[in-house]
């Protein structure tokens, strides 16, 4: 095998990659054509410099259908941060709570949050709304963000990693003097600060990406994330100026991308090491 | 599971994991519970009287052709997804998980399509596959394919399957590759010398091995084909044209939120939810383990 | 400096009684070596007086005050794990601080303390570390350093060697002595291994199924082990036991093979015919042609000496250590030096001491 080349390998894999980068790279090029140009089919692969100016114009001003760009970026960083984090708090608190300590109907709780597993949003779709409606929740960034933090497969993570925690090490930590909240903040996030990072880009990630949702709770444009409002842009009938949708489609790609490409070592870790 | 050392008190505790329960009742329970309530109940057309029906949404769902038509419709597209993602990411994982040179680098092409949203897939193919202004679709227009999957309910169904497909590659080779890697290399070794060559060796060696990541993911990819695809299928072609891409929780959405058939649509979601159980529970059963991704 | 009595300390998990009533004193300053084989309760002996289990019954007092209400941090305690246990993303510096900053010490003096110790360790260039760049006995030290900084009032070391290679071992044990010694703080040290016992305590408390079975200093756990378990359990190659009896009014023994060795140190009590237990260290046995004839089963050249197993006429094993080189013929002829005989009664295992009235 050494010195040989290992040529169907090499070729899959490119293969798979230009799969990937092939639409990515027709949007990032058609972005900066002309939209009339590319209405009638006259797509290229090289992109136009030129054409650069769109991004600012869709920024400030967005396209049919959908508000400026600056803003659907903003509620969607917003919704994926506070999702991100809220999740994240959320979650290694009741892990640290159901495996560190022994309280009247812990294993009760545990159970609980273990059934929101079961229960992703597309099933609860309609009664969820209303709860919402009930609570008020309905077009505010609240309702876009609090229903998704509950759900329980980081603190499933979590819990996994907790009971791995060597007794030594708490018992150490007691003797010198640390007491449960000391111990959280001092020991147990950092050492678990892998998964933490692998946790972030995955709820980045879905934060970022949520559509049936959103489209759900939130009817005021002000709302918008950028991937309802690329959706809405496509959905028009009327003249879509393909080049701005593209160029949106490319900003909506960005922030997610950067994210995982960034943190790519830990985030392959957390999602495979936490399941052996 | 238990940890053996443990800190002493329950008021602590029970304070650190109300947050999170007080959001899963809210969120979860009660809408859940709502939708058991509603699924039951019937309501006239005006919206001013809701009875008790009992099962018979249920009822009414099975003996319908058309939900039938769906549930058929949606376990062909679930199929047809998570054959198509997990058989591609396979073909890659095995080619990633050879000694070659830029390996580190085909990886990173292959993990970063996992932030690609549903809806953006969706959004992307349309830009490649649109019969006007799509690259492949003008091609296969000016070939002679009558292409517009917008009014041809087979190839609609083509597109949405290969855009959610598409989208979950990434997901599986990052899975497949660990799997992989975690085959001890004189395993492998060992079935060189035993003369176990290429196909056959990968079949009998290298596929049971790697057995329960393949069948976690499974579970995973069929959940995702049946839930996390609204956004695309939704953004392609809102189920249609007609109903050749209404998968149920297409259907779900549509009754509920457009038709306002409340009874219905909660009914499909209680089934919904029975197979996700049953699927989740499933998957506990024969891995003892927690799932991935969010 | 404090002084450390346990009062008929008991602990059950549950049904199963894992420690039966301890007593024990300590002197202030003392290392006090607690040894036995795996299971023995000898580390649940050590949790207990760290306060990271509650005994089922009985005391503990350190400096005559009890520490049953006490928390483990609240007893002035500081203990080095078998596993080091360091915190693995704090510094070597952090790792040592981490306790003094919980309590509250200004940073100056956090800082003198910590370089102090760790100059005592020979850690000063280890400070900005973390535990995965240093070695297994680098990481040894800064676990010791942990537990010197707090300045406490007892020492506790669970096998802290244990995960060492051999000639590190050494090197360790020598050092922690060293250590001890210099700071004057009363230790409590928990081992299997009795080479370790031997070097490192001042005195040894011998546990076998958790009751403690001797209380001595080395060298009188050595030459008058309280049992045969202790008899057996410290000393290499281990003594041998020889079934006999009790001849000649009390004042000799008789072998199963009929060789009648006199008592050096007096007699012991009983009537002819009672059944003994006699041991005799490898190191002790003499070598004499006219003696019994020893079937070598296997020579241990170990350089400086010689250990030789084989099999008495009656089928038991005997070993016999030598200095220097080792025979070269097929049987050897051994005998027992009545001043180095060891006599236990058959039945309960205890040790007889001479001199007592017939």
């Amino acid at each position: 095998m050494n010195g040989r080349i290992d040529w169907p390998a090499h070729v899959v894999l490119v293969l798979g990659a230009v799969l990937f980068l092939l639409p990515i790279w027709l949007v990032v090029t058609g972005s900066t054509l002309d939209p009339d140009a590319i209405a009638r089919g006259e797509l290229s692969l090289v992109p136009r410099l030129g054409g650069l100016g769109v991004y600012a114009s869709v920024m400030t001003e967005g396209s049919p259908g959908a508000g400026p760009v600056w803003r659907m970026l903003m509620v969607s960083a917003g919704m994926a941060l506070t999702i991100a984090f809220g999740k994240i708090i959320i979650s290694v608190l009741s892990a640290y709570a159901v495996t560190f300590f022994r309280f009247p109907f812990r294993m009760t709780a545990f159970w609980i949050i273990f059934i929101t597993l079961m229960l992703p949003v597309e099933v609860r779709i309609i009664p969820t709304y209303s709860v919402m409606s009930d609570l008020g929740l309905i077009n505010t960034f609240p309702g876009l963000t609090v229903p998704l933090i509950a759900s329980a497969t980081a603190t499933l993570l979590f819990r996994q990693t907790f009971l791995a925690v060597p007794d030594e090490l708490m018992e150490a930590a007691r003797m010198d003097g640390a007491g449960p909240w000391r111990f959280l903040k001092d020991i147990l996030v950092p050492v678990s600060a892998a998964n933490i990072a692998a946790l972030f880009v995955i709820l980045f990630v879905y934060g970022w990406n949520q559509y049936l949702w959103p489209l759900l709770v939130a009817t005021d444009p002000k709302l918008d994330t950028i991937v309802i409002g690329i959706v809405k842009m496509i959905g028009t009938e009327t003249k879509t100026e393909w080049n701005r949708v593209m160029a949106t489609a490319v900003l909506a790609l960005l922030p997610p991308i950067a994210v995982v490409m960034l943190m790519q070592r830990w985030f392959v870790k957390g999602l495979t090491e936490g399941d052996k | 599971m238990e940890r053996r050392t443990i800190f002493p008190g329950w008021l602590l505790p029970v304070a650190l994991v109300l947050p999170q329960l007080a959001l899963t009742v809210v969120f979860f329970l009660w809408p859940a519970g709502q939708a058991i309530w509603s699924s039951a109940t019937r309501t006239d057309p005006f919206g001013i009287h809701t009875r008790f029906v009992g099962v018979e949404n249920f009822a009414d769902l099975f003996i319908d052709p058309l939900y039938i038509d769906t549930i058929w419709r949606s376990v062909l597209f679930c199929v047809c997804v998570a054959a198509l993602a997990m058989g591609s990411a396979m073909v890659f994982a095995v080619a990633a998980d050879r000694e070659i040179r830029f390996r580190g680098l085909y990886r990173i092409l292959l993990i970063w399509p996992y932030a690609i949203a549903p809806a953006m897939a969706a959004v992307l193919w349309i830009l490649l596959l649109h019969p006007q202004i799509g690259l492949i679709g003008r091609w296969l227009n000016r070939i002679g394919v009558a292409w517009d999957y917008k009014l041809n309910g087979f190839q609609a169904m083509l597109v949405v399957i290969l855009a959610s497909a598409w989208k979950e590659v990434s997901y599986n080779f990052i899975f497949l590759l660990a799997g992989l890697q975690s085959i001890p290399r004189s395993v492998i070794e060992a079935a060189r010398m035993d003369g176990a060559r290429g196909f056959f060796r990968f079949r009998t060696v290298v596929l049971p091995l790697l057995m329960p990541t393949v069948f976690f993911l499974l579970v995973v990819n069929l959940v995702y084909a049946a839930f996390d695809t609204f956004g695309t299928i939704w953004a392609m072609t809102s189920g249609g044209p007609g109903k050749a891409t209404e998968t149920l929780v297409v259907k779900v959405y549509r009754d509920g939120m457009v038709n306002q058939d409340i009874g219905s649509s909660s009914a499909q979601s209680v089934v919904l939810m029975l197979g996700v159980i049953v699927l989740t529970a499933l998957q506990f059963r024969f891995l003892g383990r927690r799932s991935g991704g969010a | 400096m404090a002084s450390l009595v346990l009062k008929d300390l008991s602990k059950s998990f549950g049904n199963v009684a894992v420690l039966h009533g301890i007593d024990l004193t300590m002197q202030s300053g003392e290392m006090l070596v607690i040894v036995g084989a795996s299971g023995c309760g000898k580390s649940t002996l050590l949790r207990l007086v760290a306060g990271l289990e509650a005994p089922t019954s009985g005391r503990i007092l350190l400096d005559e005050r009890d520490m049953a209400p006490l928390d483990p941090a609240e007893r002035d305690i500081a203990m080095v794990f078998q596993n080091y246990a360091l915190y693995p993303h704090m510094t070597v510096f952090d790792n040592m601080a981490y306790g003094l900053r919980i309590r509250g010490l200004a940073r100056g003096d956090i800082k003198a303390r910590v370089e102090s110790a760790a100059d005592m360790l020979g850690l000063l260039p280890l400070l900005g570390r973390k535990p995965r760049q240093l070695s297994g006995g680098q990481r040894q030290r800064v676990a010791m350093g942990r537990a010197i900084v707090r300045q406490p009032k007892l020492f506790l070391f669970d096998e802290p060697l244990s995960n060492l290679d051999a000639k590190l071992r050494v090197q360790m044990r020598a050092e922690i002595r060293r250590l001890q010694r210099r700071m004057g703080v009363t230790s409590l040290y928990v081992t299997h291994d009795q080479v370790e016992a031997m070097t490192l305590g001042d005195r040894l408390l011998v546990l076998h199924q958790g009751r403690g079975v001797q209380l001595a200093t080395p060298m009188e756990v050595f030459d008058r082990p309280a049992n045969t378990y202790v008899a057996g359990f410290i000393g290499a190659p281990s003594m041998n036991m020889l079934p006999a009896t009790l001849s000649h009014g009390g004042t000799a023994a008789v072998t199963s093979l009929g060789a009648v060795i006199p008592f050096a140190d007096g007699r012991r009590p009983g009537e002819d015919g009672r059944r003994l237990i006699l041991g005799i260290r490898p190191e002790h046995v003499a070598l004499d042609p006219a003696g019994v004839v020893l079937q070598i089963d296997l020579v241990e050249p170990l350089g400086s000496e010689t250990v030789v197993i084989g099999r008495l006429p009656d089928g038991d094993l005997f070993s016999v250590k030598l200095p220097g080189a080792s025979p070269s013929a097929e049987t050897i002829g051994v005998s027992i030096p009545p001043d180095a005989l060891h006599v236990f009664d058959a039945e309960t295992g205890l040790r007889l001491p001479g001199g007592s009235a017939p």
